[in-house]
This record gives structure tokens, sequence and C-alpha cells, in this order.
């Protein structure tokens, strides 16, 4: 038995060793059509942000036939999450948290509502719907002025009023790696 | 640290059969607990043994046996209609030694449990990488794997009592957002090696294929790229849908949402990506309007789970039983104290002790039939110790949300009824 165990023990030394140069062969290429597919995310510089554009005016008449039912009208009283006000109540016993007082950058705006919104229908917006509304919530903060207009240069230069708000955890401010 | 094999073997006429509810109102779907003493006087008085019933091919709970998660939406938002809800609940209270049966391991989902075929299921791996690939879960499932015992925690764990303790909260209510499995699955490191990873990547998107499409941005620390797992099993058997079937991403430690489910794609670059979830979400806001961001790690943490909210006690022999663990490694040491925190005792740790898991912890109590509070508080190895809710509110203010780990405290009267308290 231990011979028998040795010998694969030094079976498995030996592959382990030589595993660099094992033929994995797990799963296929991807192919850089299919990765535009899913490749939806957008930073904080505007990387990732597609052709088109959407203003102001278009946008709200997107979100009173796609958002307003959950969020309400002009981004507040809804059901779901208040999209706009809150400024200034972040350091009271009460901090309202919308797009206008708390969150840090436009960009997410935009990654957001491309990715998981309206709630029913995540996905369905068009580019252009979806640069219209993050233009129109943004106006309802007196963020954009009511004729604005976004695109994937002027989203990514918006300074958002809290942009300077958030403290990174000191463990995760500067990553290194080996590998 | 000593272990006991029978401690789960009380005497049936005390400790915990003897407990109950005393305000049935409160108890939510998760059902009641009988728990009355022995129904049957004498020996003579127990049932005979006829036949039992005929096998079969899935092995039910007992009907005598209740136990049920617990839908909720956000802190004080209870009996909600299970649409409205936004987590469930583990029953911490009805459940023994470390690991979570599958079924009533905690719920967090941001929209909805979708329905994968797990043939029809990819991952794409892309971004930073020699080679971008895509995988099918068979595909992982033939890779080198590991199984890990490990606590996934949801950051709105304890969030009931940030501002408030309502006194008719369980320990369901106030802790039931954190559950250990064991998880098996591919090591992360073996995909980042599979795919060549820019050694400039420092970041890794991690997006699930929910309606939602949750993604976060998790820094590829040694650590994290050491301990990360990409999961398929769950307990033995592939992950239930509600945790991730076909595949979702482990994240020892960290924060629950971070263990992406129904995972779809890793991305890799080199900064956040400040997702919604990672900025707007998952942040800590503090006293003074600014906000702590990237606080990944889940902290160290106990509580007692027995007696714990909305039991009755009698007086004498107790056993105070209940669950610690930490984000930072494995617990060393569980204190308990029995005088609302004026002196502490060292409770037993039942084995195993594991990194990142529950551990058991157990302790012997006579109770005088006096009011007093109990409080446990936990040390981990790296020497962090469960704060206060003092210290708690005084570093992270009343307006956090999430990461609220303070010493859970029960008071208990003088007719032994057990209630949450903040302190």
């Amino acid at each position: 038995m231990s011979l028998r165990r040795n010998v694969m023990l030094g079976a498995l030394v030996a592959s382990s060793l030589v595993s660099p140069g094992f033929a994995y062969d797990f799963g296929r290429p991807a192919t850089p059509d299919e990765i535009k597919l899913w490749d939806v995310d957008v930073r904080p510089d505007g990387k990732g942000l597609p052709k088109g554009s959407g203003t102001v005016a278009h946008g709200k008449s997107v979100y009173e036939e796609k958002c307003q039912a959950c969020h309400g009208p002009n981004g507040e009283g809804g059901v779901k999450d208040r999209l706009v006000g809150g400024q200034d109540t972040l350091a009271s016993a009460s901090p309202t948290k919308t797009v206008g007082s708390f969150w840090p950058y436009a960009t997410t705006l935009y990654d957001y509502i491309q990715r998981a919104m309206p709630y029913y229908a995540p996905g369905s917006l068009s580019v252009d719907d979806t640069y219209a509304v993050a233009a129109y919530i943004l106006s309802l903060n007196g963020i954009l002025p009511e004729d604005g207009k976004l695109d994937k240069e002027t989203l990514p230069k918006i300074k958002m009023p809290n942009r300077d708000g958030f403290i990174t955890e000191l463990e995760f401010r500067k990553i290194t790696n080996p590998r | 640290m000593t272990s006991s094999s029978d401690n789960m073997l009380a005497p049936s006429d005390r400790g915990v059969a003897s407990r109950r509810r005393f305000l049935t109102a409160s108890v939510g779907v998760a059902g009641t607990v009988v728990a009355g003493r022995s129904l049957a006087g004498t020996l003579a008085d127990v049932p005979a043994r006829p036949p039992g019933a005929p096998l079969s091919g899935h092995g039910e709970r007992s009907e005598y046996v209740h136990l049920g998660r617990l839908p909720e939406a956000g802190p004080g938002m209870r009996k909600v209609d299970p649409a409205d809800a936004i987590n469930s609940k583990t029953p911490l209270d009805k459940l023994v030694g470390i690991i979570t049966p599958t079924d009533l391991h905690y719920e967090r989902s941001h929209s909805g449990v979708p329905d994968l075929d797990p043939a029809k299921h990819r991952l794409l791996i892309h971004g930073m990488v020699q080679k971008a690939l895509v995988l099918t879960v068979d595909d992982l499932k033939a890779m080198p794997s590991v199984s890990r015992i490990h606590f996934i925690e949801c950051t709105g764990n304890g969030w009931e009592n940030w501002k408030k303790a309502d006194p008719t909260l369980t320990v369901q209510n106030t802790h039931g957002l954190v559950s250990t499995n064991e998880w098996t699955g591919v090591p992360l490191r073996f995909l980042i090696d599979l795919v060549g990873k820019d050694r400039r990547s420092t970041w890794m998107l991690a997006e699930g294929g929910d309606g939602a499409g949750v993604d976060r941005s998790i820094p590829l620390t040694d650590e994290i790229m050491n301990e990360a797992i990409v999961a398929y099993g769950q307990n033995g058997e592939p992950l239930r849908p509600s945790n991730g079937f076909p595949i979702r991403l482990l994240m020892p430690g960290f924060e629950g949402n971070l263990n992406i489910k129904w995972l779809r794609r890793l991305k890799f670059g080199d900064q956040p990506w400040m997702t919604r979830w990672e900025t707007a979400r998952y942040t800590q806001l503090l006293a003074n309007g600014k906000a702590m961001q990237f606080q990944l790690r889940m902290e160290t943490n106990s509580v007692i789970t027995s007696p714990s909210g909305m039991v009755e006690i009698r007086p004498g022999y107790n056993r105070i039983t209940g669950l610690a663990w930490s984000g930072h490694g494995k617990i060393v040491k569980v204190e308990i104290s029995t005088n609302g925190a004026k002196t502490w005792k060292e409770a037993q740790l039942n084995h195993p002790v594991l990194r990142k898991a529950h551990t058991r912890f157990q302790m012997d109590w006579e109770w005088d039939g006096k009011p007093t509070k109990i409080v446990s508080r936990s040390t981990d190895e790296k020497g962090n110790v469960q704060p206060d809710r003092k210290s708690v509110i005084a570093r992270m203010g009343e307006n956090a949300l999430f990461h609220y780990n303070g010493q859970q405290t029960w008071a208990v009267d003088a007719a032994g009824r057990v209630t949450n308290v903040l302190a």
C-alpha cells in the first residue's frame, strides 16, 4: 500500500511540476464580437460609454413612460428609490441619499440604468434613451440645464455634488499583486 | 479551548426544550417552536414501534420539525409580502452546530432569483488578459476543485439595531443574514492563470446574470486571489438557485454582495468601476456626512443564539450557546457576560474552529432569577475584539446602515423573558 501510495504521490508531484506545460483545454476563446455583446460596463473616465446621445427633454418623456411608476413624478414620491434632492442632509439624523445628494459619478447612472432598469425589462432602453433619462435625472437635481444633452464626451466631465464625499478603506487604496 | 461532542444532548426537561415563545404574535412564517415538555409521562406512554413509512427518494424533515427562513425588507420592514422582500433570514435560533442547512442559507437578491439553465449558462473572462475565454459550467466542473467551509454575511446583517432596538425581535430578525456552508469550486487563481492575467491588472469586475446584472469591483489582493472560488457546489450538491445556481463567486470573509451570484462575467482591469452597488448602495455614511467606500471585509462578530429574543427561560441551569465569526480569520476566544457586560467569562469553543467560518460556543449558566443582560464578544486570530455598541456608534455614527458588529445584548426580565436591547 505504502509503496503504491508513494508511487502515486510521486506521480502527483511530477505532474504538478510539469503543470505549466500541461495542455489545459478548458473552454474556448471569446470572439471580439461576442465580448462586445456583454462588455457593457462604464468607468468613471467614460471608458465603455457607447456612441449616441440624449437630451433632457427626451429623457423626460422616456422617464414618464418607463420610470415614473416606481420612482414618482419628477424623481420623488414613488414606491422605489428617490432620485432627487437630499442635498445637505447627509450629516443629519435622517440622511436622504439620492443621485443628486450622494452619487459620486455621473457615469454610474448610465451604467446602472442600462444594466438594471427599468426593473421589469432591464437592458431594454436604447443607448439614446439611456443618455436621455440620465440627463433628465441630472437636470431634476440641478446638475444639468433643462436644455442639456449628454453623450460619451460630456457625461464623464460632469462633476457630481458629492464627488469628494467618499473615503476609500485604507486596505484597498493601493492594490499591488505579484500575479 | 475544549470541545464537547455531546453538548447538543441537553436533558429534555430543561434547557432548549423548556423554552417557548412568549409572544406568538411576533412569530413569522418560520413557524412556532412548540417544544413543550415531553408528552410521554412514563416509558409505558412512549408509543409502540410499528413499521415505518416507505423509503423515499428524498429525505424530508420530520413533521415535528418546523424550520424556515424569514423574508424581510429593510430595517423595521418585517412581515412583508415575499414579493416585496429584499432578503430572507436564517433561523439561527433553531440551528445547531456550524453548518447552515442548504435550504436555510440566508438569501439577499437584488432582482429576484433567475431561472438559469446550466446548459445555456456561460462565464466570460476577459479584459486585461492574454486570452479571453468562454467557459461552460461543465468546463468549470472539469477543473481542479477545492472545498472550503466559510460563512457568507450580508453587509446589512445587524442593521435592525443601528438606531433603536425593537424588543420583539428574534435572533433570526437581528442576525439571520449570515450562514456557513461548504462551498466547492475552482480557485480563482487557477482561472487567473488560465486566461493569463496581465500583472498590471489590480481590480476585477464580477457580474451576475440576474435581472439587475449586479456587479462589483474586487481588489485583487494576494488574499483574495488565493482564497476566492468560482463555486458550483454547496454542501455537497449543486448551488441552490437562491444562492447563485449554477455558479457564484465565493469571497471568503468579505461582504455578501461581493459573492456575485449567477456569475456570468469576470473582467480584469486596473481600477474600480464605481458601480452603483459600490457607490450609492454598499457604502457607509458617517456622522459627518462623508461615506466609507470599499469597506469590504466583514468584521469580528458573535451572537448568543440561545437563549435569545422572544424566548422564556427558568431560573437555575441554562446553557448559553451561540455563533462567532470573523472576516479576518479564525475565532480564538468568545467571552460571555451574564451581568450586562460588567464581568466576562470565557466560553467553550466547539471544534472545528475554522477560518472565516462560524464557530459554535457555549457556556453553562446558573440564572438566579433576577433581571439581567447577557452579552457575547468574540476575538479573532488577528487580535480584533468585537466592539461594544458604544464604540461602533462612536466610530461610524448611526447612519452607516451596514457592517453593524456591535455586541448583541439580550435582556432577561424577572419572568425569564428574553428581549432585544441596545446594551
